[in-house]
């Protein structure tokens, strides 16, 4: 943001001038590009209220965006749960003394980083079905949340390791020096430090788990989308049902979001910013 | 597994991994270059806008990206993107209705990767710009986005590797890429399953590890020394 100021200067009456043109004219861009959506809209017959109405009944709630709703909170749940947990472990695997050990958690943590979430979604799923692990009603749920767990678990122990990289190296000596093994110190000295460092990145983190477990509709698990299209298809109302289900996942993801950055001023605020916490990944699969 | 590679494309499949992955990427870096240079532009309503599409586009699910592309705007908008008459119509169209899906999404990630390079500019570049009497293109174009681009090759890496492996969304859409023709090899021969999931892990495995090292030396290489 400081950035923005220093690329230009106060305008003067020229630039102001210049200025209100490309704000007109990125206006009436804007405006042109919604009109023509709405027009092509209209011309297919979405905005009718026959379209809409059925967001008005509670029916249309109850059977088909809710449970979608539930099952997507329900899928992203259990996965950041059991990812923090194996996370948490891949990650002071990672920092461990000892070398095998070191070594196993390296190579699940890149290979389960460099595999598609969709990937593991779908093999897990007929794992799961071909050796009859769960019974046919949770099996797209315990795809999809394997999936979930093992790709954030990798992303959340390199937080752990990220994290702790980062923590002044006097921490580690003063541990070391008052008689703690390397362990004692990682667990009761270090990693304390490195998690609150890291909690705007993990908070972060869960609009990815939140987008990504709307890939189960690929592997028929009942989640928004896969609602909103069902929804989209008994009601005749596909595009008006994609847009309600986009404002949900939209309005979900920016309230977390949001909660991410106050975490984060929260902890700055309270002197925790010895550890630069890293971005999360960008861009990850949703 | 020679009889698995002999009876379906495997190679075929990830060629189309790979076509994806580039025509997204160009797409993206294009769109997200745009947004950025909105989002850091002296024009109030360009920055809201740019960062609008950000913040909406960031936290919509790609894969209800991809499938409103081919159900949305295709199916009941009817936005064609290929030659109708072609007999290949369908597959062609689903293609580009994929990659403009991805590369509208991993637009916003390219967007704050540069603005990351941005930041990375020390503001007195940008004063000595403006002191010299550029104008807030000319500085844009000539001073900040050369080295913006080198400070952000590592998130704009990331964003590729991500880019990469999220093509695999597109068999939402019927893509005939690699994570389809898993599913499709997984149903048809359920007892190869692992070996059959190894041999895409490791194709995945295989385009994005050298990702990652190119962009590491990049990055280094790359780097504009202060």
């Amino acid at each position: 943001m400081t950035s923005q100021t220093v690329l230009f200067d106060t305008p003067g009456p020229r630039a102001r001038r210049r200025h209100t043109l490309a704000a007109v004219v990125g206006g009436v861009v804007l405006l042109g590009v919604l009109a023509w959506v709405l027009s092509r809209l209209a011309a297919r017959g979405n905005l009718t209220p026959a379209k809409w109405n059925p967001f008005a009944s509670a029916d249309t709630w109850t059977e088909y965006l809710l449970p979608g709703v539930v099952g997507t909170l329900e899928a992203a749940a259990i996965s950041i749960v059991l990812a923090l947990v194996l996370g948490l472990l891949l990650g002071m695997g990672r920092l461990s003394e000892n070398r095998p050990l070191r070594w196993f958690c390296s190579v699940f943590v890149e290979f389960f980083r460099a595999v598609p979430v969709l990937l593991m979604m779908i093999f897990a799923f007929n794992l799961y079905a071909v050796y009859q692990v769960f019974d046919s009603e949770q099996l797209a749920l315990a795809g999809v949340v394997t999936g979930l767990t093992l790709y954030n678990a990798s992303v959340m122990a390199e937080l752990v390791r990220a994290g702790v990289g980062s923590l002044p190296a006097g921490q580690r000596e003063a541990g070391l020096s008052i008689g703690l093994t390397a362990s004692q110190t990682l667990r009761s000295i270090l990693l304390p430090q490195a998690l609150t460092a890291m909690l705007p990145a993990i908070v972060g983190q869960l609009v990815v788990v939140l987008k990504d477990s709307a890939l189960g509709s690929i592997i028929t698990y009942v989640e928004l989308l896969a609602q909103g299209q069902t929804l989209g298809t008994a009601r005749a109302n596909m595009v008006p049902a994609f847009i309600v289900v986009a404002a949900i996942f939209i309005a979900i993801n920016y309230l977390l979001t949001v909660l991410a950055g106050r975490v984060e001023r929260r902890m700055r605020r309270r002197g925790h910013t010895s550890a630069k916490a890293a971005p999360a990944a960008p861009g990850q699969a949703g | 597994m020679a009889d698995l590679l002999k009876q379906y494309d495997v190679l075929g499949a990830f060629w189309m991994t790979i076509v994806l992955t580039v025509f997204s990427a160009v797409g993206s870096l294009v769109i997200g270059t745009v947004v950025a240079v909105m989002r850091v532009s002296p024009v109030a309503v360009l920055r809201t806008m740019g960062a609008g599409y950000v913040n909406i586009v960031r936290n919509t699910p790609l894969t209800l990206i991809i499938v409103f592309c081919n159900i949305g705007l295709f199916v009941n908008l009817g936005l064609r993107l290929a030659d109708k008459s072609s007999s290949t119509f369908l597959v062609d169209n689903n293609i580009r209705l994929a990659v403009l899906g991805l590369s509208v999404y991993h637009a916003a990630f390219v967007c704050e990767a540069l603005r990351s390079g941005i930041n990375t500019v020390p503001a007195g570049q940008a004063e000595a710009a403006r002191s010299i009497g550029l104008s807030f293109g000319q500085n844009i174009r000539h001073v900040v986005m050369p080295q913006a681009f080198r400070g952000a090759v590592t998130p704009l890496g990331n964003t590729m590797i991500a880019l990469t492996k999220n093509t695999t969304v597109a068999s939402a859409i019927g893509v005939a890429e690699a994570s389809g023709l898993m599913k499709e090899m997984i149903e048809f021969s359920p007892d190869q399953l692992v070996l059959v999931f190894l041999v895409f892990a490791l194709g995945f495995v295989l385009l994005t590890l050298p990702m990652g090292l190119l962009f590491t030396t990049m990055s280094r290489r790359l780097a504009v020394k202060r």
